[in-house]
């Protein structure tokens, strides 16, 4: 029986090794090997210079930015939504993840035409007189990109966590005199905590290496780490260097990961 | 052609070209299954010649013209990038005959012997590429000894007349306070450097790093002037005016003015960077006689009137120029005059350190 399981997770484990361990080697290669295939550590030690580590600076400030819009946004959404139901939540729900059906880049592109100059939002308010703006190629424009979305990557495990508390425990506090402020602090805000943990991963590490999105809307004028690597893979020709920088952010994400995953001992949220 | 124009080019036609190939492998499968294969070699008694262009860079008329006349059968393929080019060639320069790279890529495929010289007299036409533009491409392939150049150009300002009342005539005006917001940038190293290093008095293939240093500084400094860096889309964003000056090649210049009659295109007077993108035969090409006649044909003054037709990229071929519309002709935007080619530079290859050390400074500037 057990050699039949073992089977079963064959494709599993062939998909693995080839998309994921190879890959993996290759970039570990390639990063601590120079352009003639001697060891080195340059390419991992390059992170500290100043151009790459102002770029990582740039990049969790934002992403972190980003992370707390999202967890402002989602964490009211997900209460009304337990409130209401779950029919009308799942109809909410699905409503937020429409968008998802649809291209990330395409969506990037859509943002691109609402803020650009000459865009919807700006034609808009210079027709109301108010003066012409436009915020592509700034910070703010990256997070709002952003925000907008990975924002399904937050509700969606800040509301699956929402419904699995049980009404009674809420009404038991209630019975014992807990006022609706207490209620949400010492029982749903715990509860939900491996929600958040979750939420706050899902939309952390894909908003700190982004490269796309900081490309569109930031008018190439805002380099983030993911567009350092980016380019020394596309335009400078310099996979070792790119591999070198990928390996430290790797580590980076996975130390922060564990750092937060150490507050979600239940393991409930963990999408990972 | 600068690989980003053609990235640019590329990808309105991507899809079409895909129907295309798809298409063209069907119907030379319903071909070959009717047996007319044999016939189809019947109709080349010339043979083969195996050609590698920039994609959308032929009028493609030619190249069934060219089969007709001589009896050659082209086995045409494309490509994006010289980057994405000198790999495949590099592992067996035999795949193909005749490849059309741009000028530091065809000195970088002479340094790494991938070339072969081009026998002149076998190339009946060659009397009509301008001596001015030869003299121009020995500064990377002395004695013109490999290279047919194919289309040329300028780097330059595009702006616009309704938004910038003063004469363009110098990189100054990229770093007056008066066009903040108002101004795009190259995005890629080369030119970008370019730019700041003409701008300061040095020259665009610079090795010395306080050189570049001083050009890195000064564009950390214009980088608040700047609305966008960009490639594909300095194009678009001067056809709808969300700027007033841009940096662009002058293969761009005459389809911006059309679609927007206040586009002006200028080359300051401190000089800038021309360039040429130029036919070379490799080193192990198979078919070396065919290749010689394809370059013969590209050179007649016929086919480079229609290719400058269809492509609007500068010919260097002095036949086809005085065919081309006097409004064109003398548009100093199109075809840079004899002053203007003089105090521009070609770029050179300048090593794969030192391409390395552009793209450092250049990381520092963002």
């Amino acid at each position: 029986m057990s050699k039949t399981k073992r089977l079963l997770a064959g494709p599993y484990l062939l998909w693995m090794i080839a998309f994921i361990i190879i890959p993996l080697v290759m970039i570990a290669i390639y990063g601590f090997t120079d352009k003639t295939g001697a060891f080195t550590w340059e390419n991992v030690i390059a992170m500290v210079r100043p151009e790459h580590l102002k770029a990582l600076w740039l990049s969790l400030k934002l992403a972190f930015l980003c992370t707390l819009v999202c967890l402002l946004l989602a964490y009211p959404l997900a209460l009304i939504l337990k409130a209401g139901g779950v029919k009308k939540g799942s109809f909410v729900v699905m409503i937020f993840i429409l968008p998802m059906w649809m291209n990330f880049l395409l969506r990037t592109y859509a943002w691109l035409n609402l803020l650009d100059d000459g865009g919807i939002l700006c034609t808009l308010l210079e027709n109301l007189g108010i003066a012409r703006f436009s915020i592509v190629g700034t910070n703010t424009a990256i997070v709002l990109g952003m925000v907008y979305n990975f924002l399904p990557f937050m509700v969606l495990p800040l509301y699956n966590v929402m419904c699995k508390i049980d009404d009674n425990v809420i009404n038991a506090a209630k019975d014992l005199g807990a006022n609706g402020f207490q209620v949400f602090w010492r029982v749903i805000l715990p509860l939900s905590f491996p929600g958040i943990v979750s939420g706050i991963t899902m939309v952390f590490v894909p908003s700190m290496t982004t490269f796309v999105i900081s490309d569109l809307l930031g008018a190439r004028k805002i380099m983030l780490i993911g567009n350092i690597i980016e380019q020394e893979f596309s335009t400078a020709a310099n996979w070792n260097l790119g591999s070198g920088l990928s390996m430290v952010l790797m580590i980076f994400i996975l130390i922060s990961m564990a750092a937060l995953n150490h507050y979600d001992k239940t393991g409930e949220g963990t999408s990972f | 052609m600068k690989q980003e124009e053609l990235a640019l080019k590329n990808k309105g036609w991507h899809q079409f070209s895909w129907i295309v190939s798809v298409g063209c492998l069907m119907a030379g499968l319903i071909l070959s299954g009717c047996g007319k294969k044999e016939e189809n070699t019947g109709n080349y008694p010339n043979g083969e010649v195996k050609v590698y262009n920039w994609g959308e860079y032929i009028d493609e008329d030619l190249i069934g013209q060219f089969e007709e006349e001589y009896g050659i059968k082209v086995i045409y393929d494309t490509f994006t990038t010289n980057e994405e080019m000198f790999p495949k060639l590099q592992a067996d320069t035999s795949m193909y005959d005749v490849v059309c790279p741009s000028d530091y890529m065809i000195e970088k495929m002479i340094q790494n012997d991938m070339v072969q010289p081009v026998d002149k007299s076998k190339i009946e036409n060659y009397k009509n590429i301008g001596t001015a533009y030869l003299k121009k491409m020995e500064e990377f392939d002395p004695g013109n000894q490999y290279a047919v150049p194919y289309t040329w150009g300028t780097v330059g300002i595009l702006y616009n007349t309704s938004m910038v009342h003063e004469t363009v005539d110098s990189w100054d005006i990229l770093w007056d306070d008066a066009y903040e917001n108002e101004i795009i940038m190259q995005d890629s190293v080369r030119d970008a450097f370019m730019v700041a290093l003409k701008r300061l008095g040095y020259s665009c293939n610079t090795t010395q790093e306080e050189q570049l240093e001083e050009a890195m500084l000064s564009l950390r400094d214009q980088k608040r002037l700047v609305k966008a860096y960009a490639i594909d889309e300095v194009r678009d964003k001067m056809i709808d005016e969300a700027a007033a000056l841009g940096v662009i090649y002058s293969g761009e210049y005459l389809y911006c003015k059309e679609e927007n009659p206040n586009l002006a295109y200028a080359v300051p007077k401190e000089g800038s960077n021309i360039w040429f993108d130029g036919w070379v035969i490799t080193k192990d090409a198979q078919n070396v006689e065919n290749a010689h006649k394809w370059l013969d044909f590209l050179c007649s003054a016929q086919a480079a009137y229609k290719n400058f037709e269809y492509i609007t990229y500068a010919t260097p071929n002095l036949a086809a120029q005085e065919m081309i519309e006097e409004e064109y002709r003398k548009d100093p935007g199109i075809f840079a005059d004899e002053e203007t080619i003089n105090r521009c530079e070609v770029y050179r290859f300048l090593g794969d350190d030192m391409d390395n050390t552009y793209y450092e400074y250049w990381k520092k500037v963002k």
